[in-house]
């Protein structure tokens, strides 16, 4: 698996090749912990809007302005505040998190230090998937490290600043990725989503306020204070600042984690060049999932020669979203239909049952593509199948919900042909193999 | 949902019986209320959850009893969050939990033809166990390692880039 930069200087990526990149000495001895020594000589307004200039967006996949989420937690609050690593990682086809975790830990200390710093937090929380047990126990020895070093506890490096880290285990649930169901679940409850307002930013963990952000959100910041919010942005484009990391994965010679500049030009030469290529030189691209699942499939015309550019605005221009930056690429083997019975199956898994249009609506799209599959096609359930999507969509009580719509409604759009090998009247369709 | 909490089908004994632990494992049970405010032990139920399951073999009641005297909760609020979380297993598991990822990208890379394979090695089904306890295939979702798909894990630990041969030895392995 391939981890490098492409188009730019390593910034995510710095430590990703570096020996013991993971210990407190070598972040030290490659920059570590600068960023912060300036930030606490800046004032929080400083900070703050540094990260607004960086044009920083959430990296999990909502794309919210992230010096904005900052400036939304109220300075005069009685309450304690938080700071809470959303390192859930679950989206379908991105794994990059997993990298910077194993291999960075120090950077995402570093960045929540210095967002702590900026807020007025004392207790930051980093949430892990259940399944990265591992990542647990490698940040429990950096957060170990940093406190030997008088960079995590009381008195930070000699101030007066207090700030405490505990890292916390999810246990298999997608929908607690979904900031609010984190919320719920790291307070010992079933991960169900809360209404928003109020925002997390107001009343988060505990009813205080809280910031929740994506770990290569909290790892940009360190880079953002160094170079200053103006230059980071200058690396990608106005309105999507700095680099990003893409997982890629699926039908390509090279799939791995790639840093790419936002702005990124173009998507075809990423896959057919840059990732190597399909993975078997006689199959042609079919399509391309860019934003982890939830995010709708792009045709391969939709792609090449088309001059799509990798970031916020260039993808929703081609007919998609940046999501989580998670890249599925899906050679002509691939029966659309499959795949989207496989994902949909993935949604009715990870429903979490607190709203209707989502529990039955993914429950019966299972149902619906499971006597597809079978070979009980009919005609109009191409059309059936949107109604339901459009009935999930904007109305599940949390973005789960439309997730699991887009990916389903991308597929029956964009891939009318296979769809209507299995959509022939009396069911004639064409099952092959289970998924 | 994440779990089906109940088999409908079989009347499941409800017993008052509670789990007694070494001091060692009730001491690393305490050092989890520490990351947490002292009016929010709640919060430690996940990770205490997963001390029980390693302890246990799986989250049982005399378990989830001494859960609820330990956090001085009600016994349906230990029972209501263990089973929102597909991680806990509600019934015995064999001593290798083999989870294989079954989301897209280990699917179109192959994973149902592994699945296939390793449970007509061991003449079992997903879902079930082997006889001797041994061995437990289950098909899970997405585990986020889809660079390196095919991919399992058995336990916590990740095993990426699968073939069938690679399966093969990494069964004939483990004891």
């Amino acid at each position: 698996m391939e981890i490098k930069a492409i188009g730019c200087e390593p910034l995510q990526l710095k430590r990703m090749h570096i020996e013991n990149g993971h210990t407190l000495d070598v972040y030290r001895q490659t920059g570590g912990y600068e960023s912060l020594k300036k930030a606490m000589n800046m004032t929080s307004d400083q900070i703050i809007d540094e990260v607004k200039a960086s044009a920083l967006r959430g990296r999990g996949g909502a794309g919210f302005p992230t010096g904005m989420k900052w400036s939304f937690v109220p300075r005069d609050s009685p309450k304690p505040k938080y700071i809470v690593c959303n390192a859930d990682e679950s989206e379908p086809g991105t794994f990059k998190d997993r990298y910077l975790l194993e291999r960075d830990p120090h950077a995402l200390i570093e960045g929540m230090l210095i967002g702590a710093f900026a807020l007025g937090v004392e207790t930051c929380y980093i949430y892990y998937r259940g399944e990265y047990k591992y990542l647990i126990e490698i940040m429990d020895r950096a957060i170990e490290e940093a406190r030997q070093a008088n960079l995590v506890g009381k008195n930070i490096l000699g101030s007066d600043f207090n700030c405490e880290f505990y890292t916390h285990t999810g246990a298999g649930a997608y929908i607690c990725g979904e900031e609010t169901a984190l919320l719920s679940s790291l307070e010992g409850f079933r991960g169900h989503p809360r209404m928003k307002p109020p925002f997390p930013a107001v009343e988060g963990l505990y009813a205080c306020p809280t910031v929740v952000n994506n770990v290569e959100t909290l790892t940009s910041v360190p880079q953002i204070i160094e170079m200053g919010g103006k230059e980071w942005q200058e690396l990608g484009t106005e309105k999507s600042g700095g680099t990003k990391l893409w997982s890629v994965s699926g039908h390509v010679k090279k799939p791995g984690v790639y840093e790419l500049p936002m702005g990124y030009h173009d998507m075809e030469k990423f896959i057919l060049e840059d990732c190597g290529g399909m993975l078997r030189d006689d199959k042609k691209l079919k399509a391309c999932i860019p934003g982890g699942s939830s995010v709708y499939a792009m045709r391969a015309d939709q792609i090449i020669g088309k001059n799509v550019t990798l970031d916020y605005e260039g993808l929703v221009e081609a007919g998609s979203m940046v999501g989580s930056g998670g890249f599925i690429v899906i050679d002509e083997t691939v029966d659309m239909v499959d795949s989207t019975k496989n994902l949909t199956e993935f949604y009715k898994h990870e429903s979490c049952g607190w709203c209707t249009p989502c529990r039955e609506g993914t429950d019966w799209l299972v149902k619906i593509f499971d006597r597809i599959w079978a070979g009980g096609g009919r005609p109009e359930d191409a059309q059936l199948i949107l109604d339901l999507c459009d009935n999930i969509e904007g109305k599940s009580f949390c973005p789960l919900g439309d997730a699991a719509a887009w990916a389903i409604q991308g597929a029956v759009k964009r891939f009318p042909e296979d769809f209507k090998k299995h959509l022939l009247q009396n069911g004639n369709g064409a099952g092959t193999s289970g998924s | 949902m994440a779990t089906v909490a109940t088999d409908y089908t079989n009347k499941v004994k409800v017993t008052d019986e509670v789990a007694e632990f070494p001091e060692s494992v009730v001491e690393e049970m305490r050092s989890h209320l520490t990351k947490y405010p002292k009016d929010r032990s709640r919060s430690a139920l996940i990770p205490l959850l997963f001390v029980i399951q390693r302890e246990r073999g799986y989250i049982d009641n005399p378990g989830v009893n001494f859960l609820a005297q330990f956090l001085n909760l009600e016994v349906t609020d230990i029972w209501e969050t263990a089973t929102f979380y597909s991680m806990f297993n509600m019934h015995p598991v064999g001593k290798y939990h083999i989870q294989m990822c079954k989301t897209l990208s280990c699917k179109i890379l192959g994973e149902p033809e592994l699945t296939d394979h390793i449970c007509s090695k061991l003449g079992i089904k997903p879902g079930e166990t082997t006889k001797d306890g041994k061995f437990t295939v289950t098909r899970v979702e997405c585990l986020g390692s889809c660079g390196t798909a095919p991919m399992m894990q058995i336990g916590f630990e990740y095993h990426e880039n699968l073939t069938k041969e690679k399966l093969d030895d990494l069964i004939d392995s483990l004891e």
